[in-house]
């Protein structure tokens, strides 16, 4: 089994080094949106770190629903998709493999580029290490989460809108606590430990529970 | 390698699509050592009627047994005795040759080296290819790779949707001979074409979809 998962995950990763483009947008896009609030807003010190941790956790929600779509997109174009369902390894741990994979080329290069765009807010030093964690924490929930709409929506027309009506009410969650952990931290660092622990709890949920339900709307849309 | 002895069987399989209905009430039994081949004139619901039997398509009402069992009940169980080979031939184009089907042997459970495959890839008439994104590959070599599965694997139940398409003369004889290398090993094969097959052993039975969702099994 974990055999399969590794396979997977090879291969996706295989895949996408071979077409990087499409990691490199994900990542291009986090960039301009967050740094598209300094320009609307001004420079106001004051103004900037107090939109700062909820501006990274919307830009990287929306970075995060953008390379969904592509999630099972290709696979279920060329046929592979419909061969994974009929090869006698579980479903969801072919899918859970293929959002590993999609979490470590869209979600970790946000994870990792976070703080430079914490900077140019006016974060700080704790500010930004909880932000950072926080991301960790955070981005593969939303990756898994997103796969359930990702596999409903496969092969629909219009799918992206209808993809962003489903999954983005479900990351208000994640937006609330994640953004949180960073605003309390400037007040006082010992109050982010309830919001981490939230995040923990729906990222253990998340793992789970979305793989399954993944799997299942996999085999709808593939019929 | 003899495949043990196994059957499918279907009984009062209806599907529909879209308000259409493909076929009512469809009773078909197939064992080890038989050939099915299904005919009948575009959007008779060929691929429909494959698709189903291999458990891709949940059908309206009927049931489909195999080994006295329900492919549903079964699931992984069931999935591990069968390849499928539809009209998109399932290789990543970014991946080679080697590379696809490695992954798809991992997936399928089969023990196979990098030799097997290499083997595989030569005897299927793509020697000198093998390293190559399958992106640059023609049509045809694309569904040579994608055939070049049936080497490997060993499934008793294979179900092939129009897998003559695209090859040329000497590559329509290699996969002939595999069918019929599968039939006398006393596995399954279940295919649409437009060819007429011949086989040395082993039972061709067919089953004509006829217009207006009309049944005629043979």
């Amino acid at each position: 089994m974990f055999s399969t998962f590794l396979c997977i995950l090879r291969r996706d990763i295989t895949l996408a080094m071979r077409r990087r483009t499409d990691i490199l947008t994900t990542l291009f896009f986090f960039v301009i949106v967050a740094s598209l609030f300094p320009l609307g807003v001004g420079s106001e010190k004051e103004v900037l770190r107090f939109l700062g941790p909820g501006v990274v956790w919307v830009a990287a929600l929306l970075a995060s629903m953008l390379a969904l779509e592509r999630l099972f997109a290709s696979d279920f174009a060329d046929g592979t998709l419909e061969q994974m369902l009929l090869t006698p390894q579980p479903l969801s741990v072919l899918v859970l493999g293929k959002i590993c994979a999609h979490w470590l080329l869209t979600g970790l290069p946000l994870v990792l580029i976070a703080p430079l765009i914490g900077l140019q807010y006016g974060l700080e030093g704790t500010q930004l290490l909880v932000m950072v964690m926080a991301l960790l924490v955070g981005t593969p929930v939303l990756s898994l989460v997103g796969s359930i709409g990702a596999a409903l929506t496969l092969g629909l027309r219009g799918g992206g809108i209808l993809l962003s009506l489903l999954v983005l009410p479900l990351y208000i969650p994640v937006l609330v606590y994640g953004s949180g952990a960073v605003t309390v931290s400037a007040i006082d660092l010992a109050d982010v430990q309830p919001f981490m622990a939230l995040l923990g709890a729906f990222l253990i949920l998340a793992l789970a529970f979305s793989p399954l339900a993944t799997a299942a709307a996999l085999r709808i849309s593939v019929e | 390698m003899r495949h043990a002895d196994a059957c499918l069987q279907v009984t009062g399989l209806e599907v529909q699509r879209g308000d259409r209905w493909l076929f009512t009430d469809l009773d078909l039994a197939i064992e080890s050592g038989e050939l099915l081949h299904v005919r009948g004139p575009n959007g008779c619901g060929k691929t429909t009627l494959l698709r189903a039997l291999c458990g891709l398509l949940l059908p309206q009402a009927g049931e489909i047994l195999w080994n006295g069992e329900s492919i549903r009940r079964l699931g992984e169980e069931f999935t591990r005795d069968v390849i499928y080979l539809g009209h998109l031939n399932g290789i990543k184009h970014e991946l080679t040759g080697i590379e696809n089907l490695r992954v798809s042997a991992t997936l399928d459970g089969d023990r196979v080296d990098d030799d097997a495959i290499w083997d595989a890839l030569e005897q299927i008439g793509l020697a000198g290819f093998e390293d190559l994104p399958t992106m640059v590959l023609s049509q045809g070599q694309k569904k040579r790779v994608a055939l070049a599965r049936l080497l490997l694997t060993g499934a008793k139940l294979w179900v092939l949707d129009e897998p003559f398409v695209a090859l040329d003369v000497k590559a329509v004889a290699r996969l002939e001979s595999l069918i019929v290398g599968q039939v006398e090993r006393g596995g399954i094969v279940i295919l649409t074409t437009h060819q007429e097959v011949a086989l040395t052993s082993g039972t061709i039975r067919t089953l004509d979809l006829g217009q207006a969702g009309q049944v005629r099994g043979r």
